[in-house]
């Protein structure tokens, strides 16, 4: 191809399509030529294979041009088509309020006007869903992704018959944990503007990453052929609390800071009294992804605190109202805790079963303390720390 | 208070209820009261429009022809800038020896519907006394080559070895060798028709309300997000004053083959919308 400013006879630019007709790409060239030109200007074409004459029309009458022979006389329909166009945003730094009608633009894209706004995503508050965090946590977990099947060696363990019946209780009870992990994030993950590229796609790994949980801690349970254990009542009336909260804050405060903040604790100390290597294992890779939950959650209702003064009662208030609703539940049922205690007494003895005893105490204990601490940091004075972390569900989520 | 203008649009296809509902709600937000109908073909549409049934009609360029003779006072409102200056052609396969339309002699040349200006009575004016067998292919009859089964079916009869020579619009065998129904390059056009314009916004009558719909046309800007989609649709970029000038080879092509007398009647044996 040549373009070419100006034909010998002066008449004004040239386009030479060669052999490349417009039934082959040969329009391409065309628009890039038109593009620098202003709207009456004139293109004339030359070579575009036997079909140009009949083509060339053709083309120009659907494009908003004319033609006189081979002369394209360039209409302003390309410009009017970009007429009040906007930039969404540019792409490096978010908008305090992305407009619905920049919809699911990338960031920076350029938004022709004349399509329907984004319904739905209501939540498009830059304080309400962002963190500066995000794209760095994001690349983490892009990055730490693995894959059930390789990494884990799934040798089945040689257990005692009481130790493995408490390894298979604890995944129970690990399973439909995460799947609440699962289902929570995703009822808000298509609320969220997609301007907010990055929380979008931390919380699309967050599922994926939940979706993992569900399938390891269920593969462990079945890992010797014994059959699943119990799914306790007061556990899954706790759960339901969390998959009722309708608002994105409040739900990310119970589930991430406080749910899979106490279950650091839990999946670490799995890890540590694991009493066969898969389990360890699989709590070491799980306790890292739940570490960026945590981390991702509190991060954004960190920067949201900061802007938001009267967030932090409605966060104090969800967990008090949560603690009032599950007042006469039983919470952690009596066979996960015991169950806890075999698996990290690692064998069924009197002296093996005081020492899980008291490592589970330790375990709330810890569970306490991470909980008081994170939500120091979110700027909750050292007693009401106490307070609200005491409240915080007995079943840990 | 005026009753509302009344349209006439032929349903091809179903976004020809999206196109007039959106136009419908554009025209209410610049306060004309304007509604439309669908008509199955257009026959009914012209004859509604010539008994004032209806106050405007969205026209084939058949349409037309048959609204001018049935009604002579009729006029072209409005028409696309996409209307103006069409052609069709008459494609042979790039192997072919044939060279002009005489070379066709004794073959098989395939067309779109019976009723299809671009894709049927205008090219085949290109082959007017030259002995050839045509195959139509019938796809829409009533609706005027607006749909373009019937072109594409020709074509496919071309690129198959079926038939000689295929008649169809200048767009369409660009649509038809981009999309791949003809194979890029290995066809070959040897004749075209002289431009042509095809539909028009025709009027009969004179409602009150014709010449501020008329000038709303003209004004529908492709800048305007809301009219834009709806133009897009259309396949337009700007409304442009009707011009009667570009349909004496239809006409022509009306008498060659019968397909409507002098008055309107339809004369063409078979057609049945």
């Amino acid at each position: 191809m040549a373009t070419s400013p100006e034909t010998p006879d002066g008449v004004g630019p040239e386009v030479d399509l060669g052999s490349l007709g417009l039934d082959g790409g040969g329009h391409l060239l065309l628009d890039h030529a038109l593009a620098g030109m202003a709207p009456g200007s004139r293109l004339r074409v030359v070579g575009g294979g036997p079909h140009l004459g009949v083509h060339l029309g053709a083309w120009a009458r659907r494009r908003g041009h004319r033609v006189e022979g081979h002369v394209v006389v360039r209409g302003d329909a390309d410009d009017r088509r970009q007429e009040g166009a906007e930039r969404a945003g540019t792409p490096d730094r978010v908008a305090d309020r992305p407009p619905a009608t920049w919809s699911l633009a990338a960031r920076g894209a350029l938004v022709e006007l004349g399509a329907p706004p984004l319904v739905g995503a209501d939540l498009d508050r830059r304080e309400e869903v962002w963190t500066e965090l995000a794209p760095k946590l994001y690349a983490q977990a892009a990055a730490g992704q693995w894959d059930p099947a390789t990494a884990v060696d799934w040798t089945p363990p040689q257990l005692p018959d009481e130790v493995e019946e408490a390894v298979v209780q604890v995944m129970t009870y690990l399973v439909e944990n995460e799947q609440a992990a699962l289902v929570v994030p995703a009822r808000f993950v298509g609320r969220v503007h997609p301007h907010f590229r990055e929380v979008v796609q931390f919380l699309a790994v967050q599922l994926a990453d939940e979706a993992r949980h569900v399938e390891v801690f269920t593969r462990r349970a079945r890992l010797c052929g014994r059959q699943l254990g119990v799914s306790g009542a007061g556990g899954r009336a706790s759960l339901q609390t969390l998959l009722d909260e309708p608002e994105w804050p409040v739900a990310a405060f119970l589930l991430s800071v406080l749910g899979e903040g106490t279950f650091l604790s839990l999946l670490s100390f799995l890890e540590r009294h694991a009493p066969d290597p898969v389990t360890a294992r699989i709590a070491h890779l799980s306790l890292q992804d739940e570490a960026r939950h945590v981390a991702f959650a509190m991060g954004h209702l960190g920067e949201h605190l900061d802007a938001d003064s009267e967030l932090r009662q409605r966060l104090a208030a969800a967990v008090r109202r949560r603690h009032d609703v599950l007042a006469r539940t039983a919470g952690l049922s009596d066979a996960v805790h015991d169950a806890l205690v075999v698996l990290a007494a690692g064998e069924w003895s009197r002296d093996a079963i005081g020492r899980g005893w008291a490592r589970v105490a330790e375990l709330q204990r810890e569970m306490d303390e991470g909980r008081r601490r994170r939500l120091v940091r979110l700027g909750f004075a050292g007693a009401e720390a106490a307070e609200l972390s005491a409240l915080h569900t007995r079943n840990f989520m | 208070m005026n009753r509302p203008l009344l349209m006439g649009a032929v349903a091809y296809d179903p976004k020809v209820v999206t196109i007039w509902d959106g136009f419908r709600r554009w025209f209410a937000d610049q306060g004309l009261e304007f509604d439309f109908v669908l008509y199955s073909h257009y026959e009914r549409q012209v004859e509604d429009l010539v008994a004032g049934r209806i106050d405007a009609a969205w026209n084939s360029p058949l349409a037309w022809v048959r609204t001018r003779r049935m009604a002579p006072g009729a006029r072209a409102a409005a028409m696309r800038d996409t209307d103006r200056d069409l052609t069709s052609v008459l494609v042979v396969r790039g192997t072919s020896t044939v060279r002009q339309p005489s070379d066709l002699a004794g073959g098989t040349v395939a067309s779109g519907a019976v009723d299809s200006p671009q894709g049927t009575l205008l090219p085949l004016g290109l082959l007017e006394g030259i002995d050839v067998t045509v195959r139509r292919f019938e796809v829409g009859v009533g609706l005027h080559g607006d749909h373009v089964g019937g072109e594409r079916d020709a074509a496919r009869a071309l690129a198959a070895g079926d038939v000689d020579a295929a008649c169809m619009l200048d767009g369409n065998h660009l649509l038809f060798s981009q999309e791949g129904t003809l194979p890029a390059g290995a066809t070959r056009v040897v004749a075209q028709t002289p431009p042509f314009d095809h539909c028009n916004m025709s009027v009969v009558g004179d409602h009150p309300l014709l010449d501020r719909f008329v000038a709303l046309l003209l004004a529908m800007d492709y800048a305007d997000p809301t009219a834009r989609p709806l133009m897009d649709l259309e396949g337009l970029t700007r409304w442009l004053p009707g011009r009667e000038t570009g349909y004496a080879a239809l006409e022509a092509a009306v008498d060659r083959v019968g397909f409507y007398d002098a008055k309107g009647a339809v004369t063409a044996g078979g057609y049945e919308p």
